[in-house]
């Protein structure tokens, strides 16, 4: 098994070396570019609001300080932006992006009665308690109305963040996923069978046999 | 760059987008609204799609309405999870009940083709016996339809969508040989069969609606692995790709962006035609008789919501049973990682099945059956099963999602039993067309709960035999929708017949995977086609003899 601090399971492989190649077609590269260029102002959250989601998304999917950050927060506040939404909820809990403020709302209500605080100021340990308590639906402030906290972690805030996290190319090589493929596809199929278009894992500790492969990816 | 599928109805104008072709067209037929058509359908997927194509070139004149756009996959699919939940019928619905569903992605779709857009493309055969459930296996209700009538349908419609499949299949009765070679294993199909073959009872490849081998413009699959965020290769053979070319050559219009709110009927209880939403306003469209195949929570919408003072209860509900007897699927999984490499991102999620505990019944302390299946989630939804699943966030989601590549994992597609409580209902609330929203009740009964923990146990069996570790159970999903506007013998107990026609409403149809009253222990879309063909076949010789 490889080195197991993160993102350094594929060195050198990078999703987006394939992306002029067969592995995608133009309507694919037309959505990614998009998402790459992605701005850091939010359209749909308010100032205060998005300093909560930007601290929340820091502790839900934690980044390496060596890399780039995948702007998640940003991914968030534009589908909320485009009214795109899971289509279904329990009673009591509004559409998305009114759930969202909501949860937030009640989050601030929570840090401030603990804290005298906002959340994104808080130290990490004790942001992970608030959240840990909010996924167990110990959070119970008036403010959540009829919104549980478990329903608003696990249907919106963590949902929503991690799906952001894992549409980002970056986060696609740190886990050595294909990618995009089409196309081309792929062709190998069995145990241990790699394309020469895949990301290859560090084998017997052989990182620099994992990286030449890497940098062929096409 | 395309036109936006989205911005304005792309079937209109004497032509309908050619699948086949990017930009291209194909003429199709048009109908004036204020003539009546013979059929106006209501939804496109597998059953509304099916059915307008056997209906056309049966010689009537079809109207088909889909409330989602016409896509053409080869320019309009992205390999992208999130670009892809534009397949997803997202509109505003309430579920609740003690096991709330999960709704979107994973239970149906809006767009010309319906949920066959973003299946799977699983296609199984019932078992015979559970077209008799009740009088045969003691549970659930009879259907009244006959095992042998269905096996001859069944062959028609893997026929038409050219199901790559084994040469002979493990289980049940004879069955012609797939029309295409069964595909290639997979590793995380491999798993399955070794673990099978270990515990000493069969597998098979699964029978699979995409391509083995060219066909026509289609080419075959490429294993790129995003079957269920829509196939941009045409590989796979969904209602877009297959009935509907075929029903627009047979002379059907299929109207895309066109939301269906209301069946109007008049004082004899006779259906005149639809009220739908289509480029920025109402418009009626007259017919001979009206089709609901809007899948089991849009069907028995529709109809509640198309109640008038005769019908105060909804349309077609003599019975009290539209909208109950919802059933859907459980989809539970146990989930490990291997030494070696899975990449289970390759190919359809399930290249392997094993039917064994459909229709082996000794050792049960549950009635009904389930298979399983490999499995191949992309990363997007793997996240998520984790964090909802499995309550992972954090540095500890990170470090698991870097196995990803490692990850095998069997899935359960089982049977639940049909419950009055389980049921859709309309929310006071309304949707961006101003009709009532859907409200989705759901708890599972005992039987569902022993028959889900006797699949993980034996799951759990089999990915130990393959030395699979770090095991965990994911305990919670659910898939597809049926029922909700049962068929039977009696108006008292079932809301249509064997034809799929309404009892109270002679010239009103239903014909979509509503119809189940019961659901087996595998995937639905084969079945409902199957019934598509026989309603059309069925309703062909009753016009023949001026039944209609
Ligand atoms: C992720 C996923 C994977 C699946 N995998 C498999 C599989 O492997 N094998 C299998 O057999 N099944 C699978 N299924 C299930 C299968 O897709 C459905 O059972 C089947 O498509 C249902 O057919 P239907 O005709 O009832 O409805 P659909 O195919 O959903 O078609 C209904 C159509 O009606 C339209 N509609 C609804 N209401 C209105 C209205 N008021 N006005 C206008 N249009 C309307 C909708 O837009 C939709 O296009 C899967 C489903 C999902 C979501
Ligand atoms: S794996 Fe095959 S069927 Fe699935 S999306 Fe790719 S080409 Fe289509």
């Amino acid at each position: 098994m490889p080195d197991s601090r993160p993102g350094t399971r594929f060195p050198g492989y990078d999703v987006l070396s394939k992306r002029q190649g067969p592995s995608w077609n133009d309507k694919t590269r037309e959505v990614i570019a998009r998402r790459l260029s992605t701005g850091s102002e939010p359209q749909f959250f308010a100032a205060d609001e998005f300093l909560t989601v930007v601290a929340a998304a820091n502790r839900i999917v934690p980044q390496p300080p060596t890399r780039s950050a995948i702007p998640v927060a940003a991914l968030v506040d534009r589908k909320l932006h485009l009214a795109q939404s899971d289509g279904y909820r329990p009673p009591g809990t509004p559409r998305d992006g009114d759930a969202w403020r909501l949860g937030l709302k009640a989050l601030d209500a929570e840090t401030r009665a603990a804290f005298d605080a906002p959340f994104h100021i808080l130290l990490e340990a004790d942001q992970d308690v608030l959240l840990q308590r909010m996924q167990k639906g110990e959070l119970r402030n008036p403010a959540w109305t009829e919104m549980t906290s478990d329903v608003f972690f696990r249907m919106r805030l963590a949902r929503d963040i991690v799906l952001a996290y894992y549409a980002h190319p970056t986060a696609w090589s740190e886990i050595g996923w294909g990618g995009p493929a089409s196309p081309r596809g792929y062709v190998r199929m069995g145990y241990d069978e790699r394309d020469p278009w895949e990301a290859a894992e560090v084998r017997d500790g052989d990182i620099e046999s994992a990286r030449r492969k890497n940098n062929r990816v096409r | 760059m395309s036109d936006d599928p989205f911005a304005a109805p792309r079937a209109a104008h004497g032509r309908a987008p050619d699948v086949f072709r990017p930009g291209g067209w194909i003429p199709m037929r048009q109908h004036r609204q204020d003539e009546p058509v013979d059929f106006v359908i209501v939804g496109t997927g597998a059953g509304g799609g099916t059915l307008a194509c056997r209906l056309a070139e049966h010689g009537f004149s079809v109207v088909a309405m889909d409330a989602g756009p016409y896509f053409r996959p080869l320019e309009d699919f992205a390999s992208d999870e999130s670009e892809q939940t534009k397949l997803y019928w997202t509109d505003d619905r309430i579920v609740d009940g003690a096991n709330p569903l999960q709704m979107g992605g994973n239970n149906s779709g809006k767009a010309v083709g319906g949920s066959t857009v973003h299946f799977a493309m699983v296609s199984l055969r019932f078992r015979p016996a559970w077209f008799k459930s009740r009088s045969l296996l003691g549970y659930g209700a009879d259907w009244p339809l006959d095992w042998r009538e269905m096996w001859h349908y069944y062959s028609e419609v893997e026929d038409a969508l050219k199901i790559a499949g084994p040469v002979s299949y493990p289980w049940g009765p004879r069955r012609p040989r797939y029309p295409y070679r069964a595909h290639e294993l997979n590793a995380a199909a491999r798993a399955l069969a070794d673990g099978c073959e270990a515990l000493g009872i069969k597998w098979t490849e699964t029978p699979i609606a995409t391509l083995s081998a060219p066909r026509g413009l289609a080419h075959p699959c490429v294993y790129r692995g995003f079957c269920t965020s829509g196939c941009a290769t045409n590989a796979k053979q969904s209602a877009l790709v297959t009935w509907i070319p075929r029903a627009i050559a047979a002379g059907a219009e299929i109207r895309d962006l066109a939301m269906v709110g209301r069946i109007e009927t008049d004082n004899s209880a006779v259906a005149t035609g639809v009220h739908y939403y289509r480029d920025g306003q109402w418009r009626f469209q007259r017919a001979r008789n009206v089709v609901v195949a809007g899948y089991a929570i849009e069907t028995p919408r529709l109809l509640l919501n198309s109640a008038t003072g005769r019908f105060p209860d909804g349309l077609a509900n003599g019975s009290g049973l539209v909208g109950k007897n919802l059933m859907v699927q459980s989809n539970q999984a146990v989930w490990g990682t291997m030494e070696r490499e899975v990449r289970s991102y390759k190919g359809p999620p399930s290249l392997a099945i094993t039917e064994h505990w459909n229709y082996e019944d000794k050792g049960k302390d549950f009635f009904g059956g389930y298979c399983y299946m490999s499995q191949g989630p992309l990363p997007q939804l793997w996240a998520n099963t984790l964090m909802s699943a499995r309550g992972l966030w954090g540095a500890r989601l990170i470090e698991e999602m870097e196995k990803y590549n490692h990850v095998v994992g069997l899935k359960i597609v089982g049977e639940m039993l049909p419950q009055e409580t389980n049921r859709v209902t309309l929310a006071d609330e309304t949707d961006q067309y101003g009709l009532r929203i859907p409200r989705i009740t759901y708890a599972w009964c005992d039987n569902d709960r022993r028959l889900i923990d006797h699949s993980l146990a034996f799951m759990t069996q089999a990915l130990e035999a393959v030395d699979a570790t770090d095991l965990w159970r994911q305990n919670d999903d659910t898939c597809h929708l049926n029922g909700a506007a049962r068929m039977g013998d009696d108006p008292f107990t079932s809301v249509v017949n064997a034809d799929c026609r309404s009892w109270d409403v002679r010239n009103l149809w239903i014909c979509d995977g509503s119809v189940f009253p019961t659901v087996g222990g595998v995937n639905p879309s084969l079945t409902i086609q199957a019934i598509a063909c026989r309603t059309a076949d069925r309703i062909k010789t009753m016009a023949g003899r001026g039944e209609l």
